[in-house]
């Protein structure tokens, strides 16, 4: 009989529900520009491939992962996320402190449909419009079957889990972009992605401690405990950036 | 080809943006697995030392890049 871990598939669920949000909010993005400026067919197919070739990935790495020994998992995975989730929290930091950009979905739609009107008009099969849509959908399904993976590959049965937040999170933005067939800019991106990076890097620094063997105080509630700690850290460097930054920019 | 290479450039870019953060939280993660066994704590306070690393790595480098604006 399988253990189910309760104590990680909400966190699990939750976290990839976020991330994949984030991603298909930027893919749904450019599929519109593309599907707009150019054509559904060529942006509706480019995107149907490329999430065939997602599937197929996962039906791939998914069982091939079972087949590996749990604490090596663990710690493999551990690492990329802590890579991975780190690098985002880093981001979601300096954007929250005005130091980069903030996302603008609306404004990369602009720039998309403006690039590709510039490609000028293709009779028959579009390949510009097949391939803008094939790329942002296996760039930002990369992304997500990562994601996926990590968050689902860390314990026992978290796989679907994890697999259930990324579909929840691919229905709400599909449907969302039928009904309002424009970027999803009002979708507090920024403020999503800070929390996502916070919950990776949680569940990164757990699994890299289950994989070198840690004994976690309160075991598996030490997510709970480790995301907490990451979101006081993040809140407090996030005034002190923007402090060194406006202090930067008014030193001659 | 040209997309299949901006792929792979982009599957790297998911783990590594600023190389020294990367390399950091790399070396961080090997120095502690080298000095687990002989660290003179209690099992319990071992993970709150590997978040402390982190969390330290993060910092610095947040505030590296803010200054650098």
């Amino acid at each position: 009989m399988m253990l189910v871990n309760w104590t990680h598939v909400g966190p699990t669920v939750v976290a990839a529900f976020l991330a994949s949000l984030v991603e298909f909010v930027e893919a749904l993005t450019v599929v519109l520009a593309v599907g707009v400026v150019r054509g559904w067919r060529g942006a509706l197919m480019g995107s149907g491939a490329a999430t065939l070739v997602l599937l197929a990935i996962i039906a791939i790495l998914g069982p091939a992962l079972t087949r590996i020994p749990l604490g090596t998992v663990q710690l493999v995975v551990g690492v990329l996320l802590l890579l991975f989730g780190l690098r985002w929290l880093r981001k979601a930091i300096l954007r929250a402190a005005g130091v980069i950009a903030l996302h603008d979905e609306a404004a990369i739609y602009d720039k998309q449909a403006q690039a590709l009107r510039r490609q000028g008009a293709s009779g028959g099969w579009d390949k510009i419009a097949f391939a803008t849509a094939f790329k942002i959908t296996m760039l930002e399904g990369i992304e997500v079957v990562f994601i996926v993976i990590a968050l689902g590959a860390g314990g026992i049965g978290l796989l679907l889990p994890a697999s259930f937040g990324a579909l929840a999170a691919l229905a709400v933005v599909v449907a969302l972009g039928i009904v309002v067939h424009r970027p999803l800019s009002r979708i507090p991106e920024n403020t999503l992605k800070f929390v996502v990076g916070v919950l990776l890097s949680a569940f990164g620094t757990f699994w890299v401690g289950e994989g070198l063997g840690l004994t976690w105080p309160g075991q598996d509630w030490s997510i709970l405990g480790l995301i907490a700690g990451y979101l006081v850290v993040a809140s407090i460097v996030v005034p002190m950036c923007r402090g060194r930054a406006t202090a930067a920019t008014s030193t001659p | 080809m040209s997309w299949l290479k901006s792929i792979l450039r982009e599957i790297f870019g998911l783990f590594v943006d600023d190389g020294s953060f990367a390399i950091a939280i790399l070396v961080w993660l090997v120095l502690f697995w080298l000095l687990l066994p002989h660290l003179p704590i209690a099992p319990s306070w071992q993970g709150a030392i590997l978040f402390a690393g982190l969390v330290v790595i993060l910092v610095e480098s947040a505030l590296r890049r803010a200054r650098q604006r």
